[in-house]
């Protein structure tokens, strides 16, 4: 199987994006954020569209759209002017709408958009590896250089904004961060599936982690290991590959589950 | 003594409600231990949220004069799903005192370390915080508010659903800690029976400062604060 360069291409983009997703998603899971990843995919698949109609590269339009999306989400939140769950349809909605109509003026409503809703893993090209490797590890070191405050914000938001942390632009960093693995994990397992893959690996890791630290390490394991399983069955049983990865990190909640019970 | 804080003619409503707080005068002094009561909806947690500023007054002027707060809100308790001991709960208090980049100082480390000593939880400090009662479970909190060294420590019904002994233990703890470290601390409580034993001065508030003194000079019938009325 690693004879194919295609497979080699796509565990090196499976291994960035298994270990970043779960590490962003933790932070959201834990501020009751776990549907934002689908919100800003869905202003993803409007930055794809607007790729077609501009013929620019489109993991680059993806990914300046979805962070825009992602900080629109951040700041109806935070000014509580929205509910939250409101915040997250608006933007949702006009992302999905959005990208109907640009891919319709782009005359590109033929093109195969299933590989972005769903993902393609295995057309992974070694630039797009190039890209996925340099911001995927750019946002992991970021994420472990601020982890300490990022825990706090997480842990009590009005607390640390008394103590004089600077929420806004954490949480700001936050959904920047979340709209990078989106874009970056479009490929992987598809703009649909993304937010699985950064909410499901995390659930998992809460059943059976003993501390935040463990629970953010064995989430980002999980999300490891259901990229590489499911990329390997995928191949294996000529199944599509995103969606295999997100039933395997779905069986991992699953275990998880019953092993904590057990536990008890 | 200087001033902790001082608030002039403080107005505060939210959105198109009525008034939940009308023309409150208020000092209070470095060092001091005011417990700030009053019924349910009276504007306790309002005026603390102002001092925090977590709100803005409509009118009038909030002055904190000090540089460092800490805050536990009211059922301090967090929200998140995964699992959190008692160390990591106290060492983001930490946070707003150390370097934003990178890892743990080993001088932070040892803050940590002392806040969880200071509130009896030594033993507990490895442990995940929903395994501890009611009680240790504040004095975690509490602890997360102390590794901030805070100069004002606000606190917001510490101790609603623990039991009256871990209450009076935990405001013999405050008032231990206030005196030791020198802290001013403000305690928000509906029922302040435990509490006005240990403290210096109440406040009692319904839309304004309705008594302002020492406990021993509380009128029998607003022992209970929920009989306070305008």
């Amino acid at each position: 199987m690693l004879d194919l360069e295609f497979m080699r291409l796509a565990f090196g983009a499976g291994i960035v994006v298994g270990l970043l997703a779960p590490a962003v998603g933790f932070f959201l899971v834990q501020r009751r954020l776990s549907l934002v990843g689908d919100g800003i995919g869905h202003v993803a698949f409007a930055g794809v569209a607007l790729g077609y109609l501009l013929d620019f590269p489109l993991v680059l339009t993806a990914l300046v759209v979805s962070v825009l999306g992602a900080l629109s989400i951040e700041g109806l939140r935070a000014r509580r002017k929205t509910a939250g769950d409101q915040a997250l349809a608006l933007v949702f909605y006009t992302g999905i709408a959005g990208g109907v109509v640009l891919v319709s003026a782009a005359g590109a409503l033929n093109v195969n958009l299933f590989q972005f809703l769903f993902g393609s893993i295995l057309t992974v090209t070694r630039s797009d590896l190039a890209v996925i490797a340099g911001l995927g590890a750019g946002a992991l070191a970021l994420i472990g250089l601020l982890y300490r405050p990022l825990v706090a914000v997480v842990v009590d938001e009005e607390g640390a904004r008394v103590a004089g942390l600077p929420v806004a632009p954490l949480n700001a960093l936050t959904a920047a961060l979340a709209a990078v693995t989106i874009a970056l994990s479009m490929r992987v397992v598809g703009i649909l599936l993304i937010a699985a893959l950064m909410v499901l690996p995390v659930i998992a890791a809460a059943r059976i982690g003993w501390s935040l630290r463990s629970t953010l390490l064995i989430g980002m394991g999980i999300g490891l290991g259901s990229v590489l399983a499911g990329i390997t069955t995928a191949y294996y049983a000529d199944l599509p590959p995103g969606g295999t990865t997100v039933l395997v990190a779905a069986a991992a909640v699953l275990v998880a589950e019953v092993a904590s019970v057990v536990r008890r | 003594m200087p001033l902790a804080l001082r608030l002039e003619h403080v107005s505060f409503g939210y959105d198109h409600g009525p008034p939940a707080l009308r023309d409150v005068d208020l000092a209070v002094e470095r060092g001091e231990f005011v417990a700030i009561a009053g019924p349910n909806g009276g504007g306790k947690t309002t005026l603390l949220r102002l001092i925090l500023g977590l709100e803005r007054p409509t009118s009038g002027r909030v002055h904190v004069l000090l540089q460092r707060l800490g805050y536990l809100p009211q059922r301090a308790q967090t929200a998140i799903d995964a699992p959190l001991t008692v160390r990591e709960l106290v060492g983001a208090g930490r946070v707003a005192r150390s370097r934003l980049f990178g890892p743990q100082s080993r001088s932070d480390r040892d803050v940590v370390r002392e806040a969880i000593e200071r509130v009896g939880l030594r033993p507990q400090a490895d442990r995940r915080l929903t395994t501890l009662s009611g009680g240790q479970q504040q004095r975690a909190f509490i602890a997360k508010a102390l590794a901030g060294e805070p100069e004002l420590l606000a606190l917001d019904e510490p101790t609603t659903g623990v039991d009256v002994e871990a209450q009076e233990a935990i405001a013999s703890l405050l008032r231990h800690l206030g005196q030791e470290l020198g802290m001013t601390i403000l305690y928000v409580s509906h029922e302040f029976g435990a509490v006005e034993h240990f403290v210096e001065r109440i406040v009692l508030v319904r839309e304004q400062i309705v008594f302002d003194g020492p406990p021993s000079a509380l009128p029998g019938v607003w022992h209970d604060p929920s009989h306070v009325h305008a």
